[in-house]
């Protein structure tokens, strides 16, 4: 019952953000929350046991959901720019030293890991490329190794970033 | 209005990070590093351009007071969450399918996954 109620829950916030001023002053129109609620509805039946497949509720807690959006707006999007300028940097010198290392991050969960995968990606010179499912290790190909880099067997998660830790700030978001 | 002076300076920063992408696109060597300069950039670029459409749209409902602007905003912001998750995913699909099939990093000093896979 639980997974079924989240799936309507989140389904019915998401068509009413899609649907917001539909009424005459900003506001929903009755017609599209009658409508938002039966389809809503209709995708909880279809849908419940892939959003909740682990029976694992611990990201409703709302401390956990505003962390994930302090973490999107601050750390994660200093990041980003640092990145950006530093991959514009390389495109007009093209210096460039390039490699694939692995990076343990003691991540234990799956949405944790996909969470580091993906800042990894858009984050200074990394670029996740595969997994190694028994450990958890993500592969990551590096565009610029620093000089004595390559002899170590595998990076920490938290080294790949300039600014802050991301890989700390996802740990206390998804576990 | 303040708006008319912003949405231009955004736009400008966004096709700048786009045309960054591109071309680097064209001057790096491999697959991988083509990958960092065109899933980054263009999605950072993308930020700002969105960030255009949803200044426009602010200053329109502020003027006229309808709701489709809001509805504007919104999608807009939505859009740009399905970007960020979706490119950073499909980038990690190309890498890894380009390295099972055989295409080791150019000018590559380390490769971890080539001996992990043997």
């Amino acid at each position: 019952m639980i997974p079924f109620i989240l799936t309507v829950l989140l389904a019915f916030v998401l068509y009413l953000l899609l649907t917001a001023g539909s009424g005459s002053t900003g506001v929903w129109a009755y017609s599209e929350i009658l409508i938002g609620l039966i389809l809503a509805c209709a995708v909880g039946v279809v849908a419940r046991n892939f959003l909740c497949r682990h029976r694992n509720y611990r990201m409703i807690n709302p401390l956990r959901l505003i962390r994930l959006c302090i973490y999107v707006l601050v750390p994660f999007f200093v990041e980003m720019a640092v990145a950006n300028l530093n991959v514009a940097y390389r495109v007009i010198t093209g210096r460039i030293r390039p490699g694939i290392m692995r990076v343990r991050s003691d991540l234990k969960t799956d949405l944790g890991t996909m969470m580091l995968a993906n800042s990894i990606t858009l984050t200074p010179g990394t670029l996740s490329v595969d997994i190694d499912d028994s450990s958890g290790d993500l592969f990551v190909h590096i565009i610029n190794i620093e000089e004595g880099e390559e002899q170590k067997a595998l990076l920490r998660a938290g080294e790949l970033f300039t600014v802050s830790d991301l890989a700390a700030w996802i740990r206390r978001i998804a576990e | 209005m303040i708006f008319e002076a912003v949405a231009p300076l955004l736009l400008a920063i966004g096709l700048i990070f786009n045309g960054m992408g591109m071309v680097g696109l064209l001057r790096f060597p491999d697959v991988y590093t083509r990958l960092h300069a065109c899933t980054k950039t263009t999605t950072f670029g993308t930020i700002f351009t969105s960030l255009a459409v949803i200044v426009y749209a602010v200053d329109w409902f502020i003027a006229s007071g309808e709701g489709q602007y809001i509805m504007l905003g919104l999608h807009t912001v939505i859009a740009v969450f399905a970007l960020a998750v979706t490119n950073a995913t499909g980038a990690h699909a190309i890498a890894r399918a380009a390295h099972r099939s055989g295409v080791h990093p150019a000018r590559a000093v380390v490769d971890h996954l080539k001996g992990a896979k043997q």
